[in-house]
């Protein structure tokens, strides 16, 4: 099983295993990480499982759609070169390892 | 092949709407998938095989109607809308216009005006006192901000909740409801055709912006209208019921009224739990485009299929404490918005109104007491209430 990384915005760090197939998002909430709300449930509406991936990852993951994009557009935290919707983020065994930073909060 | 359980009860009748909750319990312990012979369609009332119907639109497409009627087979009542009514491919292209319109960007420009309009009207009611919550407030507020939002003119608007009243009784079978809401509808839907007009609609404003995606190419100018018209079937009545069902909730639960009192960040989530555990859209169709299996049992092509959200939405399966309103539960999941590629397109809006007056309440008012019964009105897909008297009191 492959497992995420998550820094929590107190420098916190958190190991969770994930089912490969699985969204970020998905292996996040159903391991309760807090900073991960996920209103929608996974279906890039809402901007609220917004990450910042660490930069040795970032080039590993599938590219973003224009959805992602301009969603990304409306996240509550500042927005960086490196931010993605984990809902987007599926999970492959290259994966494993990898450093997800959460943002200081996922509401305005 | 399982045999699909038959059951002999109405979930469009007022005696079932007065109380759904143990009707629900005996549609999801009777099966995965049951039939339901009063008005011949399949019901799924569990979480798992609700989202999993919500999320095959291929096979359990919407453009035969979301409603009991097949529009394979019957005229629909009014001309289909080009989203809810519509499958991918083309529902695909109306959506990434809607979804631009109402998109987290946007929310936030009008996050301001939403949360100064909430303040205000609880201060008004603060010096009121004694009032009746659905007309007062829950009505009130969604009334206050969301057709400027439209950018709607002024006159006319007391159309918009009868419409939307009207929408969502002909989801449902040709009962009294829905009978006598199409008998009155001619009025409603001549106004509502007529603010769908790019001409009626003020610049800035969502209904504006749809009519520009026809300028950008993305949609036809006959289509604008159409997705007007689904602002304005789908955008108010919903959050009427939503905000009503959140204060109908605080007021009879005051542990966790006190827990939001405490800690106002928790407003929007005290919402998204209000919608989960009263459901406000309690139901959808589908129609199956072939045969197929629901849990082990098979079901023919052209059948409906009908989705119990509220029933999904306190499965056992799936959530712990389940008849609880808790203001702290994980929500996520939870398809009182629907899920998948139909999921409401305007849930960015409801949060925004939910979470702006459940701050406000939190940070301003220190009671809510109910001082008369609380009344349902009856309509075949949204549960909410007619009067909710109460008395606020100051923080």
């Amino acid at each position: 099983m492959p497992s995420i990384n998550f820094i929590h915005p107190d420098q916190r760090s958190e190991r969770i295993e994930a089912t490969i197939g699985d969204s970020v998002m998905q292996v996040a909430t159903g391991h309760g990480i807090d900073g991960i709300v996920a209103e929608c449930g996974g279906n890039a509406m809402c901007a609220t499982c917004h990450v910042y991936v660490d930069e040795g990852w970032l080039a590993r993951l599938a590219a973003m759609s224009t959805e992602e994009n301009e969603l990304l557009d409306g996240v509550a935290a500042e927005r960086r070169p490196n931010s993605r919707l984990s809902c987007q983020l599926r999970m492959t065994a290259e994966l494993d390892g990898i450093v997800l930073s959460l943002p200081r909060t996922q509401h305005a | 092949m399982t045999q699909i359980p038959s059951l002999d009860l109405d979930p469009f009748s007022i005696e079932f709407f007065k109380n759904p909750h143990p009707v629900h319990e005996v549609l999801r312990e009777a099966g995965p998938v049951v039939r339901l012979d009063k008005w011949n369609v399949y019901g799924v009332a569990r979480y798992a095989e609700v989202h999993a119907v919500l999320n095959d639109p291929q096979t359990f497409c919407s453009s035969r109607g979301v409603g009991l009627s097949d529009f394979a087979k019957e005229k629909p009542w009014r001309p289909p809308s080009l989203i809810l009514e519509a499958d991918p491919p083309a529902h695909t292209r109306t959506r990434a216009v809607l979804n631009r319109v109402l998109s987290p960007s946007v929310m936030k420009q009008l996050r301001g005006t939403f949360v100064a309009a909430a303040e205000a009207r609880v201060d008004k009611l603060l010096a009121k006192g004694s009032f009746d919550a659905i007309p007062d407030l829950a009505e009130a507020y969604p009334l206050s901000v969301f057709p400027d939002a439209l950018g709607l003119k002024p006159e006319g608007r007391e159309n918009l909740l009868p419409y939307a009243g009207l929408v969502f009784n002909a989801f449902g079978p040709p009962n009294k409801l829905r009978q006598d809401a199409i008998e009155r509808s001619a009025p409603h839907q001549a106004y509502i055709a007529e603010q769908c007009q790019r001409e009626n609609l003020a610049p800035g404003g969502f209904g504006a912006c749809i009519h520009e995606r026809v300028d950008a190419g993305d949609i036809m100018p006959a289509e604008a209208p159409l997705l007007v018209r689904s602002l304005l079937s789908a955008g108010l009545d919903t959050t009427v019921n939503g905000i009503g069902a959140a204060i109908y909730c605080l007021a009879r639960f005051p542990d966790q009224w006190a827990r939001l009192r405490n800690d106002p960040t928790l407003a929007r989530n005290a919402f998204e739990e209000a919608v989960r555990f009263e459901s406000p859209v309690q139901t959808f169709f589908r129609t199956t485009t072939r045969d197929v299996e629901i849990g082990g049992a098979a079901i023919g092509e052209g059948e409906k299929i009908l989705m119990f959200l509220a029933a999904a939405n306190r499965d056992p399966r799936r959530w712990d404490n389940p008849d609880q309103y808790d203001v702290t539960r994980r929500t996520s999941g939870h398809v009182g918005y629907g899920s998948g590629v139909h999921m409401c397109v305007g849930q960015l809006v409801a949060r925004l109104e939910g979470e702006s007056v459940l701050t406000a309440l939190a940070k301003r008012v220190g009671s809510i007491e109910i001082t008369g019964p609380a009344t349902r009105r009856f309509n075949n897909t949204l549960r909410g209430l007619e009067c909710l008297p109460v008395t606020i009191k100051a923080a």
